[in-house]
């Protein structure tokens, strides 16, 4: 079980409040009828598996309701920051390649 | 049978209290404070169970969790039979029932010991694969057969009296594990201020402190225990929970803590109201794992005659329950613990025969200690052999050498009925791993530590500390800097003093020599649980088996509720010389949740019958069950399935509402729909970007039918969306949709278009929904309603507020039937009013209530499709032939809109809904029956769909049906075949899926 | 026409109301658990956005409290009885004593201006007062949130699970809890307090 910090309520609060809903930062292309089949699949149904860091969206579902990020490790599953809607992770794969904070 | 084996002093038992209490039928008596496993061997039993897979006669060897043999059925009545019980971790109480979990027809004479005996030197390890993988077809009857031989107890066929329960807890500092490092830790973790829990699987809170041989302070060590177990328990903010097992510890510090409040005094709860167990879940900002460690028995030929034990057990049997094992103790051992076991046997009274110690030149405390005492001491030995097959009568002794692996020197039969054996100590590292998290070796003191784990601090013999002193010392800072990193701080505390021993390094034995090849000799058990030898992994390797994961699945090490507790630093060991390894290169198996076994009314907790999962109600419930609704479950809600009348059956009932709806009126509870409130500037274009079809210029009041998708094109949710205001609209969803969607607009809003300037609010449970639906809808709701219901001012697809029955209300006019229907909703908390007006005038318009089925029956012969079930996620709009409901120049690509062009979605192939009527008028089809095109193909048959929806409908006088079909709008007029599994076929005409009123006509009154 | 549709719901006192637990009976047991439904109390949804001073004025004007901006807070009129609580950054539940939803969210209205929204949810759930020693323990059996009181001081307020469905858990002040809970898992609460609350001697007035 999780211990998730809400960035919107400001605290920890127990996995049983949350759902997963997938991978962070897929954005809906712009122009939809401008995509090739190709770029509208890739959007639909492709999505990363990394082993280490992963960017998750969550959604804080019993709590206050808001969408936000998760920077997760998919082997430790630590949770090394929370962020909310429309920010960018501080951690990343290539920021800890680089010696940054783990 | 008197307690010949209870030493008239000492130990930690209540002797002016004495239960009685059975074992396989026989009576016998011990004290309070005893365990079931003290109790037994205080009254001489020897042979406590049958071995797994050979059926060996077995004795107890340990006095904890890790005890493999004692292992018991408990129970005085059948409601209260538990299986699976240590007898080592049961407290003793009057009229305790215990039987063997193995062994038939009894454990001293046992059918299968035979098979054990004879067929022993057959059954290696894959022994029941080999044996009985031919033919398939039998393994159902030989699994029967091999289950009822092996045992391991059984369940009760009686409902449990009993009740368990859950408790969600938070603390800054857990301390698992009260023995000396815990208590420290505890202590320093309490006075901080700190909210600490400390809980430990024993009886007695204590550990090890309450059998030492040391003293703290110059006393006995328990007195220091009494006197901290005081103070903690004094401190506001400290949970003590003894007999509580931590059985998991997962992701971020979270433990399960498995406490057991009444299986110490009876079967079953002394009071009803009282909670047998109770799981802790616990989230704790910090831990500190002072579980301490298992004492490694040495593996060595019949190790497992019962007499065998290990040094540890003797000592805690005699110290703290005042219980001798036997009468002449052999002990080979590693290490200076061992000599305690002699030192405790000899000054209880009886005699030790020799103690056999694997290093050529011991020099502790404990070995001169022994040498005063005038025992014998064979050094650069071990016990190589038992004798004895009911009872151990006697032990072989050789010279060994670990290094080269054999045998040394001469060798010499000892008698005794005991041997005590002490291979070294294996941290109890299990809860570490829990996480993943590999343990890490540590050649020094041969076993293997925890590794690293985010807020987790192991402390005192877990991390391979053994020194009493440094333990102590070691907890309490721990203690203090758990509290600290939680934010509190506790000035330095003072600690026992602890008398110093000296102590000789431990040699690295795990199975001792034998003078055959491990394959030939006797057999040496591994894993006395789950019968598994050193031959047995010799074996497995040399088949091939290397990674210590295939080890243990193919010989089962250190499975089930063992969960290696004994054996598996043993198995790893002899698996690692076999294939010329270090143990960390061979690793450790996986150890898992959980711990011990946990009875399955503690995992349920509360959560079962009635509160297993919510039932959700309508305002109206309450009526339904007056009316004798049977009901049915669309998620959570209970929804009124049918309202059968007299004895009528469902179908009677079914086709008797139908009837109702279309000839005169009925009403039906429609509350569980989802509704979202949308208000908001940019409301009206929000709804067009998730809905496939136009809302641009839908007025005010009006009402229009939504399809929803996924980006995929696939529907997802449809329901009938009204314009409230410019700016405000009320959604409804399908019943089992309502949260998800509301979800599912928050997540475009949030994460898509946020700069939409739009709200959404659930008002589901807020609104009561009431469908009079039937010819006679508007003459009935006209008797009690101010809203002008006129054909030509209230017309299809729109909505009015008024007054009905004196309440405010929006009703609707949609219909769902086809009939004519007004949908009227209500401030929930005045539905019943509103609803027991309607049904004053029951009788002048027959009005009848309807469930669920009939409104199916209703809407499916209108060809109304229900998402979920005449969809399932595969389905686009175009495949359900609603094209009019798919705005394809929407300015905006709407949801769904860019996938439908995509070629899977064009394909001209796909499953489309039709309606399906069976040839024979009277035949009802399945629902999920698959559809063949040509029925006499051969096997496997080509299918191209499934019915989704059937039903008999008394209005048409036939059955009728709604499948999905490949390429099924070209198929009309045609006919398809339905092959079932009694080999009846079953024909139907491809036709419309709209059976009655296509144009519309009965609800355009 | 507005652009919103408000409307009065409530109708005169000859109807007869039925709060969510109508159809439940008290249970009498002594006083270190007492649970009490309070009924039929005005309930509103306010969204707007955080930093929309005409909603903050509008609030304190209307309903005599700071709009609460501390996430995880609620404030009350001590004298009306009312209150506001935070629910998530944009959305505040207001509980007003009963009758006065209409008048209430018609005054809002007026003052506000810019985004925002409000949604008469009254009907939807209802409110129980806890009180007694016994509370912690009630709340540990059926909540993952930590309740103890350094992290849940009086003025906290927490929407979150309760056994398998959903509440709001208020601490007014030192004496008494109080839980918001949906009507249609009501009857689901209800069971699983009184089952809950067997051990410490439950009362339960509905």
């Amino acid at each position: 079980m999780l211990h998730i910090f809400c960035p919107y309520c400001g605290e920890h609060r127990e996995e049983a409040e949350f759902r997963p809903k997938g991978q962070a930062h897929i954005a809906r292309p712009l122009s939809p009828e401008q995509c090739s089949d190709e770029e509208w699949a890739e959007y639909l149904f492709f999505r990363d598996n990394p082993r280490g860091i992963h960017h998750e969206l969550w959604v804080h579902a019993t709590g206050c309701r808001k969408f936000f990020n998760v920077t997760r490790h998919t082997v430790s599953y630590e949770i090394l920051e929370t962020y909310k809607m429309g920010e960018k992770p501080k951690v990343t794969a290539e920021s800890l390649a680089k010696g940054g904070r783990s | 049978m008197s307690q010949v084996n209870r030493l008239g002093l000492g130990g930690c038992i209540d002797r002016t209290q004495t239960y009685t209490f059975t074992f396989n039928g026989n009576q016998y008596t011990g004290f309070k404070g005893d365990t079931l496993a003290s109790a037994l061997l205080a009254n001489g039993v020897s042979i406590v169970n049958r071995s797994f897979k050979y059926s060996r006669p077995r004795g107890i060897v340990a006095a904890g969790a890790e005890e493999p043999n004692a292992i018991m059925q408990l129970g005085a009545t059948e409601a209260a039979q538990v299986p699976n019980i240590r007898a080592t971790q049961q407290a003793l109480y009057s009229g305790l029932a215990a039987r063997s979990t193995n062994g038939w027809p009894n454990v001293e004479n046992d059918a299968m010991g035979l098979v054990g005996k004879l067929g022993g030197p057959m059954m290696g390890p894959g022994f029941y694969y080999k044996t009985f993988m031919a033919p398939a077809s039998m393994w159902m009857t030989y699994e029967k057969l091999i289950r009822k031989a092996a045992g391991l107890g059984r369940s009760p066929k009686e409902k449990d009296p009993d009740q368990y329960d859950h408790y969600h807890r938070h603390c800054d500092v857990l301390v698992i594990g009260a023995g000396p490092a815990g208590l420290s830790a505890a202590l320093a973790a309490g006075r901080s201020g700190a909210r600490v829990i400390l809980c430990d699987e024993q009886e007695q809170m204590g550990g090890h402190l309450l059998d030492t041989r040391d003293q703290l302070n110059g006393q006995a060590a328990n007195l220091w225990v009494t006197q901290v177990l005081a103070e903690l328990a004094s401190m506001p903010e400290v949970l003590l929970l003894p007999r509580t097992t931590a059985n998991g510890l997962h992701d971020h510090n979270f433990a399960t803590l498995h406490e057991r409040r009444t299986e110490h005094l009876a079967d079953t709860a002394p009071d009803a109201n009282q909670v047998r167990s109770r799981m802790h879940h616990v989230r704790a900002h910090q831990v500190i794992l002072a579980t301490g460690a298992h004492e490694r028995p040495l593996v060595y030929a019949n190790n497992d005659v019962p007499g065998n034990m290990i040094c540890g057990a003797v000592s805690t049997y005699i110290r703290r329950y005042a219980v001798i094992p036997g009468q002449r103790l052999v002990v080979t051992t590693t290490n200076d613990d061992g000599y305690r076991a002699a030192l405790d046997w000899t000054e209880a009274g009886r005699e030790v025969v020799a103690i056999v110690d694997a290093r050529p030149n011991p020099e502790g405390d404990c070995v001169k200690e022994a040498r005063k005492k005038g025992i014998r001491i064979i050094t650069g030995s071990a016990v190589f052999e038992a004798k004895g097959t009911k009872r151990v009568t006697g032990a072989r002794v050789s010279g060994v050498d670990p290094a080269t692996f054999t045998l040394t020197g001469t060798k010499e039969d000892l008698a005794c009925d005991t041997i005590a054996s002490s291979g070294g100590f294996s941290p109890v590292v299990h809860l570490s791993a829990h996480t993943g998290t590999r343990p890490i070796w540590r050649d020094d003191i041969i076993g293997f530590i925890p590794g690293n784990v985010k807020g987790l601090t192991p402390v005192g013999a877990v991390k391979g500390v053994y020194a009493l002193d440094r333990i102590l010392a070691e907890g309490a800072e721990a203690g203090s800097k758990a509290a600290l990193a939680s934010g509190f701080s506790v000035s330095g505390i003072e600690l026992p003093s602890v008398t110093k021993q000296l102590e000789s390094k431990p040699i690295a034995l795990f199975q001792v020599p034998h003078e055959k090849p491990t394959m030939r000799a006797p057999k040496q058990f591994v894993d006395l649980q789950n019968d598994v030898t050193a031959a047995g992994i010799e074996l497995a390797t040399r088949e091939g088996f290397e990674s210590i994961e295939h080890v243990k699945r193919y010989t089962a090490l250190g499975f089930g509720t063992d969960q290696g507790k004994l054996g598996n630093i043993n198995g790893m060991a002899i698996a690692a010389r076999l294939l010329n390894q270090t143990i960390p290169e061979t690793g450790t198996t996986v150890f898992r949740p959980n711990y011990t076994g946990i009875t399955f009314g503690a995992i349920a907790g509360r959560h079962c019958r009635d509160l297993f999962d919510p039932e959700r109600y309508t305002a109206l419930h309450a009526w339904h069950l007056q009316r004798g609704a049977k009901f049915e479950d669309v998620g959570q809600w209970k929804r009124p399935w049918y309202f059968p009348v007299g004895n009528e059956t469902m179908h009677d009932a079914v086709q008797r509402e139908c009837r109702a709806v279309r000839e005169k009126v009925g009403i039906l509870d429609a509350s569980t729909l989802g509704k979202i409130d949308i208000q908001g500037k940019d409301a009206r274009e929000f709804i067009g970007r998730v809905y496939t079809n136009k809302w641009a210029q839908l007025g005010v009041d009006k009402c229009r039918y939504g399809l929803m998708c996924k980006d995929d094109g696939m529907v997802m949710d449809d329901g009938v969306t009204t314009c409230l205001g410019d700016n405000h609209f009320l959604m409804t969803t399908t019943t089992g949709g309502a949260a998800a969607i509301l979800e599912w607009l928050e997540l475009w809003h949030q994460t898509e278009w946020p700069e939409l300037e739009v709200y959404f609010t659930s008002v589901t449970d807020h609104w009561a929904t009431m469908t009079l639906s039937g010819p006679k809808a508007r003459d009935l709701l006209s008797e009690i309603t101010d809203i002008d219901l006129s054909k030509d001012t209230f017309k299809f697809m729109e909505c009015r507020q008024g007054q009905v029955a004196g309440v405010p209300a929006r009703v609707y006019r949609i219909s769902f039937t086809g009939e004519l229907t007004y949908e009227i909703n209500v401030q929930a908390n005045y539905a019943m009013h509103v609803w027991k007006a309607l049904f004053a005038h029951e009788h002048t318009y027959g009005l009848t209530p309807y469930g669920t089925e009939t409104m199916h029956v209703l809407r499916a012969e209108k060809g109304f499709i229900i998402v979920g079930q005449d969809t399932d996620g595969s389905v686009t709009p175009e495949d359900l032939g609603m094209q009019w409901c798919v705005g394809y120049d929407k300015p905006f690509s709407w949801i769904g809109q860019r996938a439908l062009s995509r070629p899977d979605t064009r394909r001209e192939d796909r499953k489309q809904l039709v309606g399906l009527k069976p040839v024979d008028p009277k035949v009802v089809l399945q629902e999920g029956a698959q559809i063949v095109l040509d029925p006499t193909q051969s096997i496997p048959m080509k299918m191209v769909g499934h019915v989704t929806s059937s039903y008999f409908s008394p209005t048409l006088g036939h059955g009728f049906a709604l499948a999905l079909l490949v390429s099924g709008s070209k198929r009309m007029g045609e006919k398809v075949y339905m092959p079932m599994a009694d080999g009846k076929v079953i024909e139907a005409e491809v036709v419309s899926p709209i059976f009655l009123d296509p144009k519309g006509v009965r609800q355009n009154v | 026409m507005s652009k919103v549709a408000v409307f009065n719901q409530c109708p005169g006192s000859e109807v007869m109301a039925e709060s969510p637990l109508a159809h439940q009976s008290s249970v009498k047991g002594g006083r270190a658990l007492i649970v009490t439904e309070h009924a039929f109390l005005g309930h509103l949804i306010l969204r707007g956005q955080a930093d929309n001073e005409s909603l903050k004025s509008a609030v304190l004007s209307v309903v005599g409290v700071e709009l609460p901006l501390q996430p995880l807070t609620f404030v009350l009129n001590e004298t009306t009885g009312a209150s506001v609580q935070w629910l998530s950054p944009d959305e505040w539940l207001l509980i007003l004593p009963a009758g006065q939803e209409y008048e209430v969210e018609q005054n809002l209205r007026q003052q506000i201006s810019g985004h925002f929204s409000i949604v008469n949810v009254g009907g939807g759930q209802t409110l129980l007062r806890l009180k007694g020693d016994k509370v912690f323990d009630l709340l540990s059996k059926s909540c993952v949130y930590d309740v103890h009181e350094r992290n849940f001081p009086v003025g906290k307020a927490v929407a979150t699970t309760f056994a398998k469905a959903t509440a709001i858990i208020r601490r007014p002040n030192e004496q008494e809890w109080e839980l918001v809970i949906r009507r249609s898992f009501a009857d689901y609460c209800y069971r699983w307090i009184t089952d809950a609350g067997r051990e410490f001697d439950l009362t339960f007035t509905v």
